[in-house]
């Protein structure tokens, strides 16, 4: 189509300037991103201290990593919390959605408070819902560090405050371009509010549901700020090693607590744990681009 | 029978507003609960979270003197840094990533495709799995200072921006850029004048996501910066409240207060552009 000089302006020219245009990004990616990426798979292959002292001993981090009990709890607690934080910030989300898309008055003012939390930070948001749940909780004697199911609950509770905003907005989005003549179609057709709901808006708002679905789920998985700060994993149970498994501590928190906390930190296994937590994400990550393409190729 | 229907569906919207009403309410609360304890004092924090301040329990503006100037380090300092740091950051991903972005969309050589590929590669690894090795990295180049810490937030951040920009440079007509050329506009002026005017919608949804994390981000910078020099906003809340003995809850509320205001006036003064860059960035999975 294109001829000459124009195929000639995408090849020599531009090309001259490629370290102009990719040269910054490539540079700082390598710094950020590729080099520790490599240097993280290496390292949990290794045992170390520094860096410079790494020596290879296979896979001798990730069978420790599998068997340390508190890494299995946080990976069963991790999971319980994605998993029930997914269903419920998603019927919620939705449910909001649904009401507002409904052409009720003053909705954008109801858009704008609910989805205000998103902005403000993970940190910030523990320490504010600490202090609401300490504050009902000391009228009863207790704490939310005080028992897991609290600090679990409370969570769940702070996360739906913060996402069921975010969520909000894609599935507004999805609602709006549920197309009028198919509901309308619906409703000469004699479909009540309920089978139309069911039958014409949830099929069209599929694509996202799924991606709502995914995100809250790699979210939940994600989860660091949040944790930290409302209860850092307590209350903990002492093992009669003398080791400690915090009830309320997430993945991410137990992988940076084996990097960095204060009893017998073995980076090596950390790094394991962190490759084991990667392959994980990813996972989710890749079994969501499936999905979605699949979904695409069905319309 | 039509009028029935109709006052039903009136009534029911009815109820709607009022539940709607409650749930906003309640949406608000904590935020409010934070201002009122930001004036208590702090064994009332913890005995009376939801009363007012009364004569007995106001603390006047204490609480924020002591926040701001609490375990020798000035909270202006902590907000100088984060400022600097989430614009200089977003200034730096913004304009690098988009020139990146452009090159890799329409010259699309062996090399943009890897660096493309490597870019959504790096969007679903977790922060986790580089943290040790990254601060490391970032120490031995002498990363760890504000003004030079946005190295490390284009690097890590630069899989979503690119991404952002690839998909929308891909929907911009190519023949525009190619008229330009033939008039004998060469790469970067084409860039420049034409592209970058035309990116603009992207450009804002990607800066607001991109200031959204940085400010907000707390490990990064905790585990990248020397925390002695040089604290971020979070970094000195969690110091606050995390250090040992006791914790002053009304000087941390003063803080957090101080800290979500601008958050808040941000949030309201350009909420359309915020909404809109955090759906398209949600999309992208």
């Amino acid at each position: 189509m294109h001829r000459n000089p124009i195929k000639t302006f995408w090849k020599n020219p531009t090309r001259r300037w490629a370290l102009l245009f990719l040269g910054p990004v490539t540079a700082a990616f390598f710094i950020g991103f590729v080099w520790p990426f490599i240097q993280g798979i290496w390292l949990s292959l290794c045992k170390f201290r520094l860096i410079s002292d790494a020596q290879f001993i296979g896979l001798d981090n990730f069978t420790k990593a599998l068997e340390d009990p508190t890494f299995r709890h946080a990976f069963w607690y991790t999971a319980l919390f994605a998993v029930v934080s997914l269903v419920l910030i998603n019927i919620l989300a939705f449910a909001v959605a649904y009401v507002l898309t409904q052409g009720i008055k003053g909705s954008n003012i109801y858009r704008t408070v609910f989805f205000m939390p998103n902005l403000i930070g993970g940190i910030v948001l523990g320490y504010i819902w600490s202090m609401i749940f300490d504050g009902i909780l000391s009228h009863y004697g207790t704490s939310i560090l005080m028992e897991t199911k609290f600090g679990f609950w409370g969570l769940i509770i702070l996360m739906l405050w913060q996402q069921i905003g975010y969520m909000m907005i894609i599935y507004i989005a999805g609602l709006q371009a549920v197309p009028e003549d198919m509901l309308e179609a619906a409703r000469i057709d004699g479909a009540n509010r309920w089978q139309t709901l069911f039958r014409v808006t949830i099929p069209n708002v599929m694509p996202s549901i799924t991606i709502c679905t995914f995100l809250s789920l790699t979210n939940g998985f994600k989860l660091f700020d949040q944790n930290m700060a409302l209860t850092a994993g307590q209350p903990f149970i002492i093992q009669p090693d003398g080791s400690a498994v915090k009830t309320t501590e997430m993945l991410a928190l137990n992988i940076y607590n084996t990097f960095y906390g204060s009893s017998n930190t073995s980076p090596g296994v950390a790094q394991a744990k962190a490759v084991l937590f990667f392959i994980l994400v990813a996972g989710l990550g890749l079994l969501q681009l499936s999905y979605t393409r699949k979904r695409e190729v069905q319309q | 029978m039509k009028q029935n229907s109709l006052s039903g569906e009136r009534r029911t919207k009815v109820i709607l507003q009022i539940v709607l009403a409650v749930i906003c309410v309640i949406y608000i609360l904590p935020v409010l609960t934070v201002v009122i304890n930001s004036f208590k004092q702090n064994t009332y924090v913890k005995s009376e979270t939801f009363a007012l301040p009364n004569e007995e329990s106001w603390n006047g503006l204490e609480n924020f003197i002591k926040g701001m100037t609490f375990g020798n380090y000035p909270f202006w300092k902590s907000v100088l840094y984060s400022v600097v740091i989430t614009v200089a950051s977003t200034a730096l991903i913004l304009v690098f990533t988009s020139m990146a972005a452009w090159y890799i969309a329409r010259v699309n050589s062996f090399f943009c495709k890897v660096i493309y590929f490597l870019c959504v590669f790096s969007m679903v690894v977790p922060f986790q799995m580089v943290m040790f090795t990254l601060s490391k990295t970032a120490d031995k180049l002498h990363l760890n200072t504000p003004w030079s810490i946005p190295v490390v937030y284009l690097g890590f951040g630069a899989g979503l921006a690119i991404f952002m920009f690839v998909g929308f440079v891909k929907s911009i007509p190519i023949s525009i850029e190619e008229s330009a050329a033939m008039d004998g506009c060469g790469p970067v002026r084409t860039f420049f004048r034409i592209v970058l005017p035309m990116l603009k919608p992207t450009l804002i949804s990607v800066g607001i996501l991109e200031i959204m994390w940085v400010w907000n981000d707390y490990l990064l910078p905790y585990l990248v910066l020397d925390i002695n020099e040089y604290r971020t906003i979070p970094i000195h809340i969690q110091y606050l409240k995390g250090s040992y003995g006791t914790v002053d809850l009304g000087a941390t509320m003063a803080l957090i207060l101080l800290s979500i205001i601008p958050v808040i006036v941000f949030y309201l003064s350009c909420q359309k552009h915020i909404i809109k860059g955090v759906a398209a960035g949600a999309v992208k999975g």
